[in-house]
């Protein structure tokens, strides 16, 4: 391929991948047939799971290198449309697919914090940093720290900054592989990690940069078509409007309706939701009853003989808690549950809602003075202030460490020029927010589907998907008649966020296939944010540490079979972290963002921005901003002993950056002005940087 | 190599058209939320403004700006003579 022009090369892929979507689709015609036919569900889970890994195994192999360019940033002759696309799908993993309309169902406005965040940040990597790094053109983010603060120190720290970011995200990717596995052909999730795993390996394993790209862009198409189909005929079916973002007005209007409608006593559906939040507040009182009785005997020294007499009186089932902490954990989950599920319905469109407690004290005591009902409206201001500066904090904090991830800005090492990197961007975010700006569309249509046809159907006549997901599977649905009325009543519905995609083909009446082909996307969202991941890291370690620092004279041979087995090293620990099912990955993933955007972003702003930043500045900004950041999270999060109260400005553990960036940017700043400027060759270099071509400078790009 | 004052007035053109589409940025993000309780007052096609800003509206402005400093940027490089030759 290498003797073509790059105009050739463009129409060729352009040819390549308009082959693959066609084919893609008649595949999946096929497999509509053959459901017709009659082959079960189970079958056509399969085909779909060992097709689409197969696929990508195929391109892995077809991009074999040997070549160290080819190998770290694909021959750097990626366009600037097909980059969009590979970025696309490096950035949206398992939880943007899978997850994201889930939360926006559950959250309302508060999860919009997400949309924003994940998307608003590539504005940060177009204005700050693409374009310049493409100028410098070499192989790691690392690699820039290292030539423009000279020496391995800021290096060092940017390898360790990137691998520990990158890691607790290549865990959540791995683990997102093994539930889709496992929830869509019945294999066990332990294995489910590996067999994911080896669909990841094959790809990045061979090819580097070069497979893990191609593959990318076949995994985008895969996954926007399989998000994008059940929605729009959802829409269709729903609203008559086959665009979805543009139908859900009206769907919102009425869901807001049926907001006030359950949560109004006076109407027939919401004396019903009362009577379903009264029986779920007397659960809650007695397991509290339970709780407290519970700790009254520990106390008294006879808490196995309590929980000795609670099996019994449960029937000794073999699931009962095996002890006293397990019990307890039970007991107190299952009392917030029932807490939750008394609560008033809350708005969906509402911004920043305060905690209710006017509407409490109004209705505990009509007759309050008007300082009652003053002191009232105090705490709920108060109350929605806190929660307009966590959300604040967090979309800073998203989009800055979207601007600080490792394996994003690599991506733009891989253009063809400074130009084609500009436009690159665009086309990521375009190819980003195809998805992202149909979430929110979604969360409302499937919220006024559960709203006006769910609720009010009696439990006699279940919707199939219902029933169907609520056997499969009771963290995603749980629906019980707690009043006994025999009509479902929405606060005796329990959805898990993730439902609301896996669910929507079903809801849209679509065949069985369909599900199978959201399944696909879900593992193409996952599979490529892995891919890229690990190339990181094991770059990081292969060519910062290895060839840039222990070993500079190494072979171009030996450079590559280093970086191979470290990619299997890494990929190893990681599948194994992932089998261990560590319960606070979700955090960690968030935490990843606040933790990268407060090590590089200033360090490396500030490195093409500021001449003046040298050395001293960048390691004393990187480490200040690392450290304030960590700091805080400990301090706070409880997963690592932290409490709550230590919070500043009630700021969540989560959007530590919004302390770690500040501090890092005034690191860089403090640590320069008090060493002396950096030499006439830095500067030089940022010279070269700033202009995409310039006669007669330094020349940094190793092709 | 030394600059001449073409080529600092480039990086100017630069720096100043960053500074206006980051403050676009600025004000589609932070502002818009920071009011998102007043905006939510304004419904335009059943959309809260509030809302539709931090769902859709901000994304799009997102994308004009990075499509819309793309274009001008390659156009100021070639005005300035430092664009990068064909391949």
């Amino acid at each position: 391929m290498s003797a073509l022009t790059q105009s050739q090369f463009f129409s060729q892929l352009k040819k390549y991948y308009t082959f693959y979507t066609g084919g893609f689709i008649a595949f999946v015609i096929v497999l509509a047939i053959l459901e017709q036919m009659g082959v079960p569900n189970r079958i056509i889970g399969y085909i779909f799971l060992f097709a689409t890994i197969a696929l990508y195994a195929g391109i892995g192999i077809m991009s074999k290198t040997a070549d160290v360019a080819e190998y770290y940033v694909a021959g750097r002759r990626v366009p600037a449309i097909f980059n969009g696309m590979a970025t696309g799908a490096d950035w949206m993993s398992a939880a943007s697919f899978i997850g994201m309309a889930g939360t926006l169902y559950l959250a309302g406005f508060d999860g919009l914090a997400f949309v924003m965040g994940w998307t608003g940040g590539y504005v940060l990597v177009a204005l700050f940093l693409a374009p310049y790094l493409r100028k410098f053109g070499q192989f790691t983010i690392p690699d820039f720290l290292g030539a423009r603060y000279g020496g391995n120190i800021p290096r060092t720290i940017g390898v360790i900054a990137a691998i520990i970011c990158s890691f607790v995200y290549v865990v959540a990717q791995i683990y997102g592989v093994g539930i889709i596995t496992a929830r869509f052909t019945g294999i066990e999730f332990q294995y489910g990690v590996w067999l994911g795993l080896a669909g990841i390996l094959v790809c990045s394993f061979l090819g580097g940069m070069r497979a893990v790209t191609w593959t990318q862009v076949a995994q985008y198409i895969i996954l926007i078509i399989a998000y994008l189909i059940p929605v729009v005929w959802l829409s269709l079916a729903h609203t008559g409007n086959p665009i979805p973002q543009v139908a859900y007005g009206q769907a919102l209007q009425k869901v807001t309706a049926l907001e006030n409608e359950l949560n109004d006593a006076t109407t027939v559906k919401g004396a019903a939701e009362a009577s379903a939040r009264a029986a779920h507040k007397a659960k809650q009182d007695e397991f509290e009853g339970k709780l407290k009785a519970l700790d009254e005997a520990v106390t008294a020294g006879q808490g196995d003989a309590f929980l000795a007499a609670e099996r019994t009186a449960a029937g000794s089932p073999a699931d009962f808690p095996a002890d006293i902490a397990a019990l307890k954990e039970k007991w107190s989950k299952a009392a917030d549950g029932h807490k939750k599920a008394s609560g008033a319905v809350s708005a969906h469109a509402t911004a920043f809602a305060g905690k209710g407690a006017e509407k409490k004290l109004l209705k505990d005591n009509p007759n309050a003075s008007a300082e009652e009902v003053a002191a009232a409206q105090a705490e709920d201001e108060a109350a929605s202030d806190v929660k307009r500066r966590n959300f604040l904090a967090l979309v800073l904090c998203l989009m800055v460490g979207t601007a600080s991830l490792p394996h994003i800005l690599m991506r733009y090492y891989t253009t063809p020029s400074v130009r084609e990197a500009r436009k690159s961007v665009f086309w990521s975010l375009f190819f980003i927010f195809l998805l992202y700006f149909t979430a929110p569309a979604l969360a409302v249509l499937a919220k006024y589907e559960v709203y006006s046809n769910l609720v009010g159907t009696s439990f006699a006549s279940l919707p199939a998907w219902v029933s169907n997901w609520a056997a499969v599977d009771a963290t995603l649905m749980k629906i019980a008649d707690i009043n006994g009325d025999g009509i479902v009543q929405l606060a005796e519905i329990t959805i898990g966020g993730d439902l609301i995609v896996l669910a929507t083909p079903e809801i849209a009446g679509l065949p069985y296939v369909i599900s199978g082909l959201v399944a696909a996307g879900g593992l193409a969202a996952a599979l490529s944010t892995a891919d890229g991941l690990l190339l990181t890291i094991a770059n990081a370690l292969s060519h910062d540490v290895y060839y840039k620092m222990l070993d500079p004279h190494a072979s171009t041979v030996r450079r590559l079979t280093v970086a191979k087995t470290l990619l299997l090293v890494v990929a190893a620990i990681a599948a194994y972290t992932a089998s261990l099912k560590p319960g606070n990955i979700l955090f960690l993933v968030g935490a990843a963002f606040s933790l990268a955007a407060s090590a590089f972003f200033p360090a490396l702003v500030l490195g093409v921005f500021w001449k003046r930043a040298n050395k001293l500045g960048a390691i004393l900004g990187m480490i200040a901003g690392l450290g304030v950041c960590i700091y805080y999270m400990v301090i706070t999060y409880e997963f690592f002993g932290g409490v709550p109260a230590n919070e500043w400005w009630s700021i969540k553990p989560i959007a530590a950056g919004v302390f770690g960036i500040p501090i890092g940017f005034l690191g860089v700043i403090i640590g320069s002005l008090i060493s002396p400027a950096p030499a006439k060759e830095v500067q030089e270099l940022v010279d070269h940087v700033r202009y995409p071509n310039l006669e007669g400078s330094v020349s940094t790009q190793t092709s | 190599m030394q600059l001449t004052d073409k080529h600092r007035e480039y990086w100017g053109k630069n720096l100043r058209l960053t500074a206006v589409l980051l403050a676009i940025w600025f004000v589609a993000t932070f502002v818009a939320i920071y009011f998102a309780r007043e905006l939510n007052e304004i419904v335009i096609l059943g959309f809260p403004l509030g809302f539709y800003m931090g769902a859709q509206g901000a994304l799009i402005i997102y994308v004009l700006v990075i499509w819309f400093y793309a274009r001008s940027m390659n156009k100021l490089d070639q005005e300035y003579g430092v664009q990068e030759g064909e391949e």
